[in-house]
Parts: structure tokens; sequence; C-alpha cells
């Protein structure tokens, strides 16, 4: 299981990543969340305008015969997603860390960040659980 | 033992003695016993030909009128010998939703065809398996355009009773709020339409086509406003008018849906009926209900599979938008044969006939004194008249003739309706009623 | 490989349907109200037609072609007489909006069932209007709404839901506009006491139940259950999908429901059409009547009958009063078995359940001990671990023995379930065939697992790529 060093993670295995002066975060699904849902068949792209608050329910994404939902890391404003998710949701299961979904800014409180090291033994855990 | 019970006596002790049981009430030791019924209290069973005699008894106590004069949501057409050849195959009649895809392409492969007949028929995108009838199709419709920054749906005032009161009710479920648009000459009031949606933001409108007083809207120039506000365009239309009328597609409707009854349905004292839901591209997915797609097998062969599940109850639960299950997966099949039946030529026939039929009525009518046409529009295959007597008595004198008139309408008018099934001699035979009974 | 229908057309053929009097359309129709777009029906022959449907026929399985056992869906025998019935001009000629004195007939046909379904179910009146299961239990949810309103009690916007309900349960509560609340179920799936009492409060609107349960048991502390919401203020809610184990035998009303849905194509024995249509009448008890969509049928003095629209009415649920047809189906049923005849159906139900469930526990894992109702659940988890088998795999080797599956993954609490149903009307000879072919699958999973992998092999087409279909629907000829 892929789990880069340069993301912080939530618990509910989104990834988030911050550009350089912390303006603004991309967010995406961890290798885990899409290993755990198998074939990805289709993502919900929220709106670019939308606000949302740590934690709260970004969207969600479907396998056949399941659905998910993804929270967001932090709080802001959507300001791009990746619309190539629309046509090729698969993107989220052949590399999930290049599969952003959206982009934040305007950024506010975060949820509990892991780090890659902290995240990897959480999902140890998890699957030992 | 009677009814449809396969299991004689000797086979049921067998069946008791292989689970170590010496009666069948053992079975319900789970029940408590102050809660099993001796009997309840309904009448013992019958042959069935004391049952046949009593539901026959009941079939006459209803008069089936040869002539039909009414619609209002529910119209007489011809319906093809062929429809109710293939719709009574039991295959069809008793299988369950198609959820093993392998032993059941023949009804997936069906609803397919029903759901690329419906595209064609509105000119929309995609089209989902029905379903219970058009009044929720249209309560289905504006739940699909739920908004939380727009919780308000405006429906036309000329939308048919039934459709506007299963919208109210569905709302008084979700909380959207509903309002009613109001009308001018017995269409949609324009300028007014535009203030409502100046005044406050709404996520849907809902326009039928022909209206329920039969008349043909304006539906190029609603759309335009309606698309000025970033509403989201829902038409309800009639399908065998939607064979000559400008198309949901091509006016640019978010959504169509419709009362597929008139395509092949029995009158049936109001159902099951058929509710067909078509989208464009971009709403396909908050279609409700079973939606059939090709695929292929593992061998390679074309198939086809029921599809998007991910929408639906059995695996959104409280996060469905809709908690429907089934689908009318009989009429819908009545329908795709009734269109196959037909084919463009025959369908527009249907229609072309039905539009000729209710002018040459109105005509005939209004050359009658005290009648007169209400709304000076177009109008497809009903119109309003007013009448020189009451509409009520007017129907009671009708019946007695044998003749189901027009619907009265509880301010004076009488709303009427012909179809193709209304030929020159019924009609004739209906003027010459109404001349008898209203000098 | 079977061809679409629009692969047969051929341009220019066609039936001699109606007279062929040409019409002037734009005579009455302005120009730029027509379609342009072309309609592209298919061009087809009536045997074109019917040759075609009678492949399709041929690719789909019925009641009539074999063994149905799809639990928690009660696929029984759906008598021919029924049929009949329904497809008499006196019903199916008859427009909804007759006068009155046209449609005694058709009053009649409602009225009967409406007072035999309130008896049979232990409520004081009945709505035939709601369309389907779901479609009732979004009804009766609505009636709670409005008689909670009326009491002033809008505080209470919760429905409890076991999570071994149906997906249909928490998702009516959400159209009704109300939350939901999941609790657990013990492993006979029987609702924990201990967590509805820790779950009901001054914000409970009501409980929702199906029982039996969809784990096959009758739930015995049901009058406990039913008091514990009703203690808390709320009301109980009858999920109807399994009343065909206790049809004529308990009522819910008994049981301390006040309102009930019932899937008259289920219980009463009205087709399901592959789909629908199906029918979902309410029954209440009193003090919920004056809510009911209507209107009803009533029967009034003098032997005539008129219609009644309670005061305080929800509205309508659907256009005019509910599938007819199939409450004329549903009538003629219960006509021909009476109260007799439905406790034996019941009866026969949970036997035959019991009597396929013996014949197969001593191979597959039953979800839980003792004897069942109307259907069980297997659980083959062990199974799955031992030999890599999984449900879905066994399910597709039945496909080969010309048997429907039984319902799988569901309920949701047992891991690899597979829910059987075999149905009153089903002999001991088909439950002894039924028995050896998925023993037989049993024995092929330790001696040959890769066989039911590829399983089926006999049926027109294999196992379907779901995934490749949800990425890229197609969901028209022509995408």
């Amino acid at each position: 299981m892929q789990i880069p060093q340069d993301l912080q993670y939530t618990k509910t295995h989104e990834w988030v990543k911050f550009n350089e002066d912390g303006s603004k975060a991309k967010v995406g699904i961890t290798d885990f969340a899409q290993n755990q849902m198998g074939d990805i068949v289709f993502i919900t792209l929220p709106e670019v305008g939308d606000s949302v608050a740590a934690e709260d329910t970004l969207t969600d994404f479907e396998s056949v015969k399941a659905v998910s939902d993804i929270y967001s890391p932090v709080s802001g404003d959507i300001c791009a997603v990746n619309e190539d998710l629309a046509d090729a949701p698969e993107l989220l299961n052949s590399d999930p860390y290049a599969a952003w979904i959206v982009e934040l800014e305007n950024l506010g409180e975060t949820a509990e960040l892991l780090s890659a090291a902290a995240y990897q033994a959480y999902c140890q855990e998890q699957e030992e659980a | 033992m009677g009814g449809y019970l396969p299991v004689d006596p000797a086979s049921q002790r067998q069946m008791l003695a292989a689970l170590g049981l010496s009666s069948a009430e053992e079975l319900f030791a789970d029940v408590p016993r102050e809660m099993l019924m001796k009997q309840v209290d309904i009448p013992q069973g019958q042959s069935e030909m004391e049952t046949e005699k009593a539901m026959r008894q009941m079939a006459g106590k209803n008069k089936v009128f040869a002539s039909v004069f009414r619609g209002a949501g529910a119209y007489r057409h011809y319906i093809p010998a062929i429809v109710k050849n293939v719709t009574a195959k039991e295959e069809f009649v008793t299988a369950y939703t198609p959820y093993q895809a392998e032993i059941s392409q023949g009804i997936l492969q069906a609803i397919y065809e029903y759901q690329t007949m419906i595209c064609r028929l509105t000119g929309m995108d995609a089209a989902n398996a029905s379903v219970y009838d058009g009044a929720t199709a249209a309560a289905e419709a504006l739940a699909m355009c739920w908004d939380k920054k727009k919780p308000l749906a405006i429906v036309a005032a000329s939308a048919p009773p039934q459709v506007i009161q299963v919208c109210q009710t569905y709302c008084f479920g979700s909380g959207m709020e509903l309002a009613i648009a109001p009308l001018r000459n017995g269409l949609v009031d324009k300028k007014a339409l535009r203030q409502l949606l100046q005044d406050r933001p709404a996520a849907c409108f809902y326009l039928q086509q022909p209206n329920y007083f039969g008349l043909i809207e304006d539906a190029a120039g609603i759309a335009e406003i309606v698309r000025e506000h970033k509403t989201k365009l829902i038409m309800g239309v009639n399908p065998v008018a939607a064979a000559l009328l400008q198309t949901p597609g091509e006016i640019g409707a978010d959504i169509a849906v419709g009362e597929g009854q008139p395509l092949g349905m029995p009158l049936s004292f109001g159902g099951p009926y058929l509710g067909f839901m078509a989208a464009n591209k971009a709403m396909m997915r908050k279609l409700p209900g079973r939606i059939v797609g090709e695929t292929t097998d593992n061998r390679g062969n074309r198939a086809f599979v029921l599809t998007l599940q991910a929408r639906e109850q059995h695996i959104r639960r409280e996060k469905a938008s809709s908690n429907i299950c089934s689908n009318q997966a009989l009429c819908a099949l009545t329908a795709s044969v009734y269109m196959a039946a037909m084919g463009p030529a025959g369908l527009r026939q249907a229609a072309s006939l039905s539009v000729a039929a209710a002018h040459r009525l109105a005509e005939g009518l209004c050359a009658i004194p005290g009648f007169s046409l209400r709304y000076k529009s177009p109008f497809f295959h009903e119109f309003v008249t007013e009448c020189p007597v009451t509409p009520a008595y007017l129907e009671e004198r009708l019946a007695e003739r044998g003749i189901l008139s027009g619907l009265p309408l509880e301010d004076g008018g009488m709303l009427w309706c012909a179809t193709e099934m209304n030929d020159q001699a019924q009609i004739d035979a209906l003027l010459q009623a109404v001349r008898e009974v209203t000098v | 490989m079977t061809m679409l229908i629009f692969e047969r057309s051929g341009q220019g053929r066609r039936l001699s349907l109606l007279p062929e009097t040409p019409v002037d359309v734009e005579q009455y129709i302005p120009g730029e109200c027509l379609r342009r777009q072309d309609l592209d029906l298919p061009q087809l022959s009536e045997n074109d037609i019917s040759r075609h449907y009678t492949e399709l026929a041929k690719r789909s399985h019925g009641v009539n072609d074999g063994f149905y056992p799809l639990g928690s869906c009660t696929m029984k025998y759906n008598p021919k007489l029924n049929e009949e019935m329904a497809a008499s001009a006196g019903f199916c000629d008859i427009h909804p909006l007759q006068p009155l004195d046209t449609v005694q007939g058709c009053l009649q046909v409602m009225a009967d069932a409406q007072k035999y379904l309130a008896e049979i179910t232990g409520m004081d009146a009945v709505s035939l209007q709601p369309g389907a299961g779901a479609h009732g239990e979004f009804t009766g949810l609505l009636l709670i709404k409005a008689y909670l309103r009326s009491l002033g009690q809008d505080g209470r916007t919760k429905i409890i839901v076991p999570d071994s309900a149906h997906g249909t349960n928490p998702a009516s509560a959400a159209m009704a506009g109300f939350s939901v609340i999941n609790v657990p179920s013990d492993p006979q799936g029987d609702v924990d006491l201990a967590a509805l009492k820790e779950a009901v409060g001054e914000d409970t609107a009501a409980l929702m139940l199906t029982n039996p349960n969809t784990l096959g048991r009758f739930d015995k502390n049901i009058l406990q259950i039913t008091q514990i919401v009703h203690a808390a203020g709320g009301l109980c809610y009858y999920d109807g999908a399994n009343l065909n184990a206790v049809v004529g035998l308990v009522r819910p009303g008994d049981m301390g429901f006040d309102v009930v849905h019932l899937n008259l194509h289920k219980t009463f024995s009205t087709p399901h059409g592959g789909g629908g249509p199906g029918s979902g009448p309410v029954g209440c008890k009193s003090f919920l009547a004056p809510f009911l969509p209507g209107p009803l049928a009533a029967e009034e003095p003098g032997g005539s009958y008129g219609w009644h629209l309670p005061v305080q009415c929800i509205g309508a649920v659907k256009a005019f009063y509910g599938n007819f047809l199939v409450a004329v189906k549903a009538l003629s049923y219960i006509l021909t078995l009476g109260a007799d005849g439905l406790a034996a159906a019941a009866t026969q139900a949970v036997l035959n359940a019991n009597y396929l469930m013996k014949q197969l526990s001593g191979s597959y894992d039953m979800a839980c001990d003792g004897l069942c109702m109307h259907e069980f659940v297997m659980s083959l988890e062990k199974l799955k671990q031992e030999t890599g088998v999984s449900a879905m795999d066994v399910a597709k080797a039945i496909l080969d023995c010309h048997m429907y599956p039984p319902t799988m993954y569901f309920p949701l609490i047992v891991h690899e379930a597979l829910m059987v149903e075999p149905t009153e009307t089903e002999s001991k000879e088909t439950l002894d065939q039924a028995a050896q072919a998925y023993l037989e699958i049993y024995r092929r999973a330790f001696s040959d697992p890769e066989s039911l992998h590829n399983a089926p092999c006999g049926t027109v087409i294999g196992r379907v790529d779901e995934v490749g279909a949800a990425r890229n629907p197609r969901l028209k000829y022509g995408d």
C-alpha cells in the first residue's frame, strides 16, 4: 500500500496537500480507501464556489454495490475540481495520489491530520481490527 | 387441501416428521400464544367457480361505454391485438425485477428497448425503467431538482389536478416549497412566471404539454424564461401528442416525464398506469429507480444489466433521493410493444386522427346554441366548452344514451376529449344526442 | 445473440392498425409547435414483433419456469383466474372519472378489498392508493407526520430503523422528511431491547419494523418492543413485506402496530410483472384514519357505494385510486382462499422453509439457530474462507440448475448471505430437488471450486461486466 511522505492524512482516509505558501490545498482519497472500495465507477464532483467545513461531507463516490462519503480534511472554498474524474473515475483506483478531487482556498481549521508514518500505523490497526 | 397448495396430507406429515415435529402449530412457537388467531373474520374459502361468479357480478355492475369523449389524464386509444398477446406471456408476467442478469436477459433487453423508445419519443438522453404513474413521475422529477440553496419548485396551474396534488403530497414529505404559476386564457401567464422567478429563485418549473385543458403551451418561450433564471425545466408530455409536437429535447427541457397509459394500456379505472421519466445527460444520474445498461459478459457477448445502482435505496438507504425499488415493467413492456406495433407512421396517425376528431367535435358542438370554446388558442385532442345546460345534467342525459360525455368542470365548463376511437359516426351520434338534450 | 428490436426494423414495414384517412395537422397546430426531430421508432411486421418478444420471453425466468426462492420477494404461484378477472372488460374499460352510478362494481371491489385487508392486518381503515411497498411506506410515514403535526408534536422527527431492515425503510423515512436512527439487532436479527430503550425519546416519531424480521425469525419480544415505543410517545410502523409467514394467523394490529403497508404482489399473489405493477395498500388504526390518502371507497346505507375523503387527508400519493386491477386480482385471491386458506398458505410457507432449511443445515451454516418462519438466511462466510467460493458463486451455480437463486448479500448484517424463501406453492418434490442441487454445489465448493467461480455456463450469457456498465453507461441503443 502506498503512503507518500509529502502528504497529510485523515482517519477517514483522505489525503491533503497544501501548496508552498499554505494558501491552497488539494484533496483526494488514499490508496487504502480505493482498495477498500474496489472498482470505483463514479464520483460526484462538487461545484466550484461551494464552501465546506473540516470533517463535513465534501462529496461521495461509488462502486457497483456501495457508496462512500469523502470528508474534507480542511475548511475552505472549492476553487477547482478535477473534471477528468467525471469520465475516468478509474483514475482514483489506478493512481489515487495523482487523482486529486478538489482544490480548496480561503482555508480555515483542519480535521485531525496524520503524518505518513502515523497514517500507516493507523491503517495497520484498521486492517487488523 | 384447497387453494394453490401442491402438498398432500401425506407429504405434509413427512415434512413435519423430518423436522421432528408432530403438528404444524409447533412451527409458530415463537409467536406469543395470545396473539395467534383462531381465524380472521373474513369469508371462508370457496371454489374457483364461485369466485369467478362473484367477481363477474361486480364487473357487471360497471357500465362500459362504447362511446367515450372523456380524457382528463386517462385516454382511450386503440390497443393492437399483439400488445395484449405479448404482455400476457407468463415469463414476463410472473418474473421479479431482473436481479440475476444471466437468466433475465429477456426482461432486461425489453426494458433497455423501452428506455430507448422513450428517449426517441421525448428527444432526451437517458430514461429510467419507469415509475408508478405520470403524477408520481412529476413528483420524482421535482425531487431530482432538489437544491438546498433553492428549496422551491413551481408547477404550472395548467398541469392536471392529479399531478399538482401528488406533487403537493411529496413536497409535504420532503419540505420542498411548492408554488403554482398562474394562468391567462388557460395558458401559463409568462409575465407572471417571470415575476415569480424574479421574486425567488426556484429549483425547477413543471410545464404540462398539452396542458390539462388540451391547449398547446408556448413551450419554447417558457423555456427561455426558465433558463434565464437558471431554473430547471421539467416537461410533462402526453406520449401520443409527443409524436407530433416539439419534443422536450428540442425545447431544451432538463427532464421529461409523463403518463404512459395512452401507449397501449386500458383505462382500468385509473391503474395500473406507467410513469415515464427521461433526462438530459447532466441529470441522468439523478433519475430514480431502476435503469438498464448495455455491457458485455465474460464470453464477449452483448448483455444487459441493472446499472447505476449506487443511486438507489438498497445501497444509499437514508441518503437515497428516492425510495422507489419497483418499476412498472409490465406496463413499460406494454408501451414498448405498442410503440413497436404502431411504428412512427402509426403513432403519428393515432395522434393526427385524434387531433382531427377533436377539432371536428369542437366545431360540431360550437354550432349548437349555447356551446362555445372557452379558450381560443390551438389545442390538441382536448378542449373546454361552455354549456347551455349544467354539465352534470348533460353528463347524465348522455350517459343514458350510452355516451360518456366530456368531464364536467367545477366552474360550469366541460372538458372534452376525442381520439382515433371516436370516428365520424360516433361524433355525429354525440352531436345529435347533445342537440336533443339541450333544446 | 438476440437482435434488438431496432435491428429488426425495415424501412417502410408496418402493421395496418388504424384507418389511413389523411390528416393535415398544420391545419390545427401552428407549424412552430410541431416536432422537427425524426420519430425513430422501429418499423416492423406483426410477425417480427411476435417472434422478437417470444425470443425475449425465452430468455427470461418467471415463476412458471421453475423454482424461484428469492428471499423477501414471495415468488409464489400466480393463479390464472385472477389474471382473467382483471382482464375482463367490466374492469379494464372503465374510465377513472366515470359517474358514480356507472362504477358501482369497481367501488365494491375496492370497498371489499379495503375491508378484508383491514381485518387481515387488524387495522381499522385501509387506502389502496399506494402503488407498491415502498410507496406504502412513504404514505404511512406521511400519516404519522400529519398526525404528529395535528398534535403539535413537530419535535418528533426521528424514525428508528433496525440495521437489518429493508433499504426502503430508511429511504422512505428520509423522503418523508424524517431523520433516521439505526438500532442494532442481535445475532438472531431481533431488536436489541436495550438499544431500543436507549434510542427512543421525545424526538421519536416512529419505529419501522418487519416481523418476521429479515433473518426469517418472528421477534418474540414484539409486544415489549411496541410497548417501549408507545411509552415514549412514538408510533409503530409495520413493514408488511414478510406478512406471508403469518397472514391469517397473526395480525400486525395485535402485535401493537399502528400503521402497516402490504405488498399485494407478494402476500396476495398478484404477479410481480418483472418489477411491477405492484400495489402497496396502507392500513392504520382509527386515530390515523382521518389522514389517509383518498378518496376511499365506502359502502353506503342501501347497499350502494360512494367515495369518502378523509377529513384531514394528506392528499393524493398517486393519480386516481391506486393500481385498481391489482386490487381486483388480490380480492379474487382472498375470496378463493378465504380465512382458512390464507392460514393454511402461511402455515405451508413456514413448513416449506423449515423443511428446506433442514435439508441444507447439515452442510450450509444458517445465520441463526432453531426454526425459521417463511424464509431463512444462510451465511457462506466460513465456506468462502475454506474454499474461496462466495455466496455469489453459489447463486450463479444455481442458475445452471434452472432455478432462480436466493436473494444475495441481504440482510447486510449477515456476511456472504443467501436468503431463501420457497413459498407455500412449491411441492415437497421441488424442495427435495432444490436441496440436492444446493448440496451438490456445496460438495463442488471443495472438490472443484474453479468451476463455481466460472458459473454459470449453461445460461444464454455468462457473468456480466457490471463495472464497465456503471463506468460508461450505455442506457439506450446508439449510445
